[in-house]
């Protein structure tokens, strides 16, 4: 890991999240923290995991808050906005052409049946990421009821602002007595 | 209501709850957009989901391609802004409070407390799709074969998507 170097410039910081945007497959904050921190120095780690802290608090996606979080750290709102606007530019683009790739050949026999065989796997993998997920959290009954409760009122098909605001009290509460024990 | 502006307000009630991201808001992108508003079927649900995952970047843009899905280039810009931008703002006006919400003492009550929601809603997610993509034998196999994968192993998922690629066009 290299020491703290100055602050980036606008067109660096922007050239970086292009990067993040496109290597990001599957999750982009592993990559930004190998590039900002690491490759770049321009955050320490501490730094990183602060920000990334706030990020994950806030709704919205965790990539784009830390980007904004981070472009506002050395430029303000323009950097905020060049960092978002890279992180999604690079995908979108690339999505564009997906997205116009499957309406003209997605009904073809062979596509659907490459499609399908992918979308059981994302299935599985989404189902692998909840397990994992959960056994590293290794939680406590109170956040394990919370859980499950998420869980359960999302098949009931309750709309995700009562399951969210719902729940969140109990979750808070839940994790301020757990970690008060 | 025009189609944009349904589009655009389905994706922005999803933006401010998107806490864990993409896998978390699933089960209520597939209530609106297959159940309420009737714009796609399971099949197609499932599989633009799985494209967004298989293409590089942040998994939300799953929400751009079902836009372009339902209403072509505009909409996938509908869809976009819808899902960023009242989040984005958000994290803006925060994002000049973070040194002192870094230390503040109820973040960490708060990042622990909100990580049991957001894993119950990614397996939801996982059940939800898994009911939308398992037509077969074969397909529930994969399901399972990739879960065993993801759980136990630390190798990437894009192996798992790619063999579950290959495994289709042989096998279904």
């Amino acid at each position: 890991m290299s020491p703290p170097a100055g602050p980036p410039g606008l067109l660096p910081l922007g050239l970086a999240y292009l990067r993040i945007g496109l290597t990001g497959f599957g999750g982009v904050n592993a990559w930004a923290r190998q590039l900002l921190v690491e490759e770049k120095g321009w955050l320490t780690e501490q730094d990183y995991a602060e920000t990334l802290g706030v990020a994950q608090v806030l709704p919205g996606p965790n990539a784009l808050n830390c980007a904004i979080g981070v472009g506002a750290r050395f430029h303000g709102a323009a950097g905020a906005a060049v960092c978002g606007l890279a992180l999604f530019a690079g995908p979108m683009a690339l999505l564009m052409g997906i997205a116009a790739l499957y309406d003209a050949y997605g009904d073809l026999p062979w596509v659907r049946a490459v499609l399908t065989g992918i979308a059981a796997a994302a299935a599985g993998m989404v189902l692998g990421t909840a397990v994992k997920m959960a056994q590293k959290l290794r939680p406590g009954l109170p956040l394990l009821l919370v859980g499950l409760g998420a869980l359960g009122m999302a098949l009931a098909r309750v709309p995700l602002p009562a399951v969210v605001l719902g729940l969140a009290p109990f979750g808070l509460l839940a994790a301020w007595w757990g970690l008060r024990r | 209501m025009s189609l944009l502006l349904q589009i655009l307000l389905a994706f922005a009630t999803l933006s401010l709850l998107a806490i864990g991201g993409a896998n978390a808001v699933l089960p209520e992108m597939h209530r609106l957009l297959v159940e309420v508003h009737g714009w796609m079927d399971d099949a197609t649900f499932s599989q633009l989901f799985a494209l967004a995952q298989a293409a590089p970047g942040p998994n939300i843009l799953a929400a751009s391609v079902m836009g372009w899905h339902i209403a072509g280039p505009a909409g996938m810009a509908a869809a976009t802004l819808g899902m960023l931008a009242p989040a984005a703002v958000l994290a803006w006006v925060m994002g000049g409070l973070t040194e002192r919400l870094a230390g503040a003492r109820w973040l960490k009550p708060a990042q622990f407390g909100l990580v049991p929601v957001a894993v119950g809603l990614i397996a939801a997610s996982g059940v939800i799709m898994a009911g939308a993509a398992g037509t077969g034998w074969l397909s529930w196999a994969i399901i399972a074969a990739s879960t065993l994968f993801v759980w136990r192993t630390g190798f990437s998922p894009l192996w798992v998507l790619a063999g579950g690629g290959v495994l289709g066009l042989l096998l279904l």
